[in-house]
């Protein structure tokens, strides 16, 4: 089985395991199922392809399921097979779009501890194999199992009869996103795929909304590091890195999004994204509507992070004082709030100030590139200072 | 979903509460505490926060490279420090009350006399690659 083979496999996972779950079958079976039909279409294929690739795992998968319930009562087995029976399995039938959407609520289950959704979204719905995530999250295979079926446990028992939030789903969706890990599997891409997949059965503005932030985001990551692997702040990378394809393709999903006057906290950050990503340089960004979109933002979610990010962007609109006026409003305590502090002071021309407080900043980056760099800001001014 | 390092010294960490030299424990207690660790191990592996574990031999030297064809600087194997590391479990774990959960049951591996040592566990965040969103 060749890789692209692999890929069109994992991308039926959910499809087939939708099927199941909206059948009745218990979450944990099914998923087992489903890895069972999938090895023995790895087996089977190669010499023997099937005409309807879903059709075939949703049969063997089902198959396989029964067989392990066999310790039930036969009349119990009768009844599951003529009710199989009873389900049209051809690849021209549309998958009822409850199916998958089902899933993406099970896998964002209020139960779940975050690491643990996540995880459960990338098996599930991601068709990843138990290594490749444990490689994502650096972590060894048996551990990252472990998460999984204790996950699976957690949700065994969920009956899916009601729709979830699915603002719940796009906060796992997003967390998948800021993985800043990437070895086989790039998670940025993955949860992109995933929200694309979202988008097709969930009809949401703030779908929309993250799928754009998601792309306009993706679409600056080639510039946000340089070839030494050094951090590349905002206004110093080259945006002629920047991919134009995704911009716009953000940009078009928000505008749609947009228009449906349903605004939403992600549709509001897409829209931050999408000014910075308009703009030919830092200087010519139209940081007077970014600010606005902030206020829209802290309307719908008032949060310290979007405060303080909010602050750098009243520094660019309306000067360093007016800048650090505004961090005045937010906690200290704050991740990254001391960098901001200093890069307003610098803004200032306070530059004693700043290289101390950048200093202090450096010691407090929780990430070794942030740490690096926010060293050398230190280091810049006190050699010029 | 940060990964945390819980180190044990050897010295340097302020003395447990429970201080007396392993080597004056009884055989089971030793037994015990190795055991323990070894559950807590497990029980991190069942719960998906494992990451790693080892523990490491109480001697070591400092080296430094002070240029080509020079031997490595020494001054022997920690004449002057005050700290050793006798092995570090690391985890990956939600919270940080998580991590100071795992660290607290650490210290509380069972020492002379079969009770806790109230060792002291040093618990130091890993530095992460870099959050995507940082805009």
């Amino acid at each position: 089985m060749d890789e692209l083979d692999a890929d069109a496999l994992r991308r039926l996972i959910p499809l087939v395991l939708g099927v199941l779950v909206h059948r009745g079958a218990e979450f944990a079976a099914a998923e087992d199922a489903v890895q069972e039909a999938l090895v023995e279409a790895v087996d089977v294929w190669p010499g023997d392809p099937p005409r309807e690739p879903r059709a075939w795992l949703t049969t063997v998968a089902w198959r396989r399921y029964l067989d392990g319930h066999r310790s039930e009562t036969a009349r119990r087995r009768r009844e599951d097979r003529s009710h199989a029976q009873t389900v049209p399995l051809t690849d021209a039938a549309p998958v009822p779009a409850d199916d998958t959407l089902w899933l993406y609520f099970l896998c964002a289950h209020p139960g779940l501890s975050p690491s643990s959704a996540v995880a459960l979204t990338l098996r599930a719905l991601g068709g990843l194999t138990t290594r490749q995530i444990a490689d994502a999250y650096l972590v060894p295979e048996a551990t990252m199992a472990q998460r999984i079926s204790r996950a699976k446990r957690t949700v065994s028992g969920v009956r899916l009869d009601q729709p979830g939030d699915v603002t719940t789903v796009l906060r796992v969706l997003y967390l998948v996103f800021n993985e800043g890990y990437s070895g086989d599997v790039d998670l940025a891409a993955e949860a992109i795929r995933l929200a694309r997949q979202l988008a097709t059965v969930v009809d949401h503005p703030e779908v929309a909304g993250l799928l754009a932030l998601m792309l306009l985001h993706h679409a600056r990551r080639p510039a946000r590091t340089d070839a030494a692997g050094q951090l590349v702040p905002l206004a110093e990378q080259d945006r002629s890195r920047w991919d134009t394809g995704l911009i716009a393709e953000g940009v078009e999903i928000l505008q749609a999004a947009l228009a449906r006057d349903r605004l939403g906290e992600y549709q509001a950050q897409a829209a931050i994204a999408a000014l910075h990503a308009d703009a030919p340089s830092t200087g010519e960004t139209d940081w007077v509507q970014i600010v606005e979109w902030f206020d829209e933002l802290l309307r719908l979610a008032d949060t310290p992070v979007a405060r303080l990010n909010r602050a750098v962007a009243v520094g660019e609109a309306d000067g360093p004082r007016a800048g650090l006026a505004a961090l005045n409003d937010v906690p200290c305590t704050v991740p990254r709030w001391t960098a901001v502090a200093a890069h307003l002071h610098e803004s200032a021309g306070e530059t004693t100030v700043a290289a101390r407080l950048y200093a202090e900043a450096s010691a407090a980056a929780t990430n070794a590139a942030e740490r690096d760099h926010l060293l050398r800001q230190a280091a810049r001014l006190n050699a010029t200072g | 979903m940060a990964k945390y390092l819980l180190l044990k010294h050897y010295r340097g960490a302020p003395a447990p509460a429970n201080d007396v030299p392993m080597d004056r424990w009884a055989p089971q207690e030793v037994t015990d505490h190795i055991r323990f660790m070894q559950d807590l191990a497990d029980r991190l592996q069942a719960s998906g926060e494992f990451v790693d574990a080892q523990a490491l031999a109480p001697t070591g030297t400092f080296v430094r490279f002070d240029g080509d064809g020079r031997p490595p600087v020494t001054d022997g194997p920690f004449a002057e420090t005050k700290d050793l590391i006798a092995g570090w479990m690391a985890i990956d774990v939600d919270s940080e009350e998580r991590a100071l959960q795992v660290a607290a049951e650490l210290s509380s591996a069972p020492g002379a006399g079969g009770r806790p040592l109230h060792e002291w566990i040093e618990l130091r965040p890993f530095l992460e690659a870099p959050p995507t969103i940082t805009e």
